[in-house]
């Protein structure tokens, strides 16, 4: 397990941090390493040090290979009675109107051999339009907006689709490294058809300029998975006088087989 | 296709995915109510006070429930769903079922800042034959898999690295 000397999960300010040009050495290290390897990798590396709050956090033993039960084989069931009809729409939530340039967000659930996940809890959340959030330790000096909370879900349509109207969420700093900014994206938490489908992960905007910098993003290593966790600019998603729009289409792992 | 990779689900989910009665599969006051708690601790063996914990489980005769309304819970059906933020000494909790079965087990997902991808892991009940699973690890790794049972309280702590690490599994056949 490698570890980085002086290093916690929250530094404390006596702490000096590491400059981005020394997070971008450690990025580029491990890419280079990567490049070289041949076995694809879908997802983050865990043990991702230039992501420093992941050096106590990450297990140490490879995962553990096991058939899937079950109770493993099947997913959590939502319905109609779960979901309100306005938890779609971030902009309706509040008295008045967000800050922001607004925009859809709409793609499609669906598993490896592009087959719609039906019925499906999608829940969201994002900064606002200045890049903070309303939680409470989200200490960033950007304004609050009184009309927008950041949080959303619904449930996909038969053909595994999901809709949000929301604001475009701003970049955030924050105290992985000196001048650490994440580039704008909304969280999005998907539910699959079996339990070991369950994916957390983050939609980030087509071109964001901080991508190089950022170490979460960087954490997935293989380019074109990379590409899979940028949403892209879609026209006909735009409205007239309404919204611009984006078009982001997630792919849940394979439903497991039973090896036996 | 190409999986959509995971991202960490950062510190600031707290606003947004825990809900009242998400860690309640059951009231506490049900008469079959067991409490399913623990800490999660990092490498340095300190709380976590950031983490999310999901757990999915059969019901106490071992089905599956399926069944809607985790989210808007009824308070009468058993949906084998639910969700627990940790609190600021690390530790989650809920009011469930004792799950069914032949090696009874609560499937759990961990997810937390500092964490780039969910783990998964089983917390099994304990006093049953162990099943393949278990049966296939050594002992100083099985027991991070069973819950300590007293009364009506399962305990089952998750330690994300070091020495009495959790066992976190795969089930698939990829490198992940
Ligand atoms: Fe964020």
């Amino acid at each position: 397990m490698p570890t980085i000397p002086g290093v916690a999960n929250t530094p404390p300010s006596s702490v000096k941090l590491a400059s981005q040009e020394a997070i971008n050495a450690e990025i580029a290290l491990i890419a280079g390493g990567y490049e070289r390897g041949s076995q694809p990798e879908s997802h983050p590396r865990l043990d991702y040090l230039p992501y420093r709050s992941s050096a106590k956090r990450c297990p140490t033993n490879d995962l553990y290979r096991t058939d899937p039960e079950l109770i493993e084989r099947t997913a959590p069931v939502f319905g109609q009675q779960d979901v309100g009809p306005f938890d779609s729409d971030l902009t309706v939530q509040h008295l008045g109107a967000p800050i922001g340039e607004r925009i859809v967000v709409t793609g499609r659930v669906l598993d490896t051999d592009g087959r719609p996940i039906a019925g499906q809890l999608v829940e969201v959340w994002q900064a606002n339009a200045a890049g903070r959030y309303i939680h409470v330790r989200d200490q960033h000096q950007a304004p609050l907006d009184p009309n927008f909370t950041g949080f959303g879900r619904c449930l996909t349509g038969a053909d595994g689709s999901y809709s949000f109207t929301t604001v475009k969420p701003g970049p955030y700093p924050w105290r992985n490294h000196h001048n650490a900014w994440r580039p704008a994206h909304i969280h999005f938490s998907i539910f699959g058809r079996a339990f070991s489908q369950r994916l957390i992960t983050q939609m980030y905007f087509p071109g964001d300029p901080l991508f190089d910098y950022d170490p979460i993003f960087q954490s997935v290593l293989d380019r074109r998975s990379r590409e899979r966790i940028v949403a892209t600019y879609d026209h006909e998603v735009s409205s007239h006088e309404e919204h611009t729009g984006y078009r982001w289409d997630i792919v849940v792992g394979e439903t497991p087989m039973v090896n036996r | 296709m190409i999986e959509t990779p995971g991202q960490t689900i950062g510190p600031f989910f707290g606003f947004a995915l825990p809900y009242a009665g998400d860690s309640q599969l059951v009231p506490p006051g049900h008469p079959d109510a067991v409490q399913f708690s623990g800490l999660v601790l990092d490498g340095d063996g300190v709380a976590v006070p950031d983490a999310l914990i999901e757990i999915w489980q059969p019901d106490a005769e071992g089905s599956v429930a399926a069944r809607a309304g985790s989210l808007r819970r009824d308070g009468f059906t058993f949906t084998g769903w639910g969700r627990a933020a940790t609190d600021n000494s690390g530790r989650y909790s809920f009011s469930t079922l004792r799950p069914g079965g032949e090696a009874p087990f609560i499937a759990v997902t961990v997810f937390a800042r500092g964490l780039l991808h969910r783990l998964f892991t089983r917390a099994y009940l304990p006093g049953y034959p162990p099943d393949g699973l278990l049966s296939s690890l050594p002992e100083n790794r099985r027991r991070t898999l069973v819950a300590l049972e007293e009364g009506a309280s399962l305990t089952f702590d998750i330690k994300l690295q070091g020495a009495d690490e959790t066992v976190f599994l795969r089930f698939d056949n990829s490198s992940d």
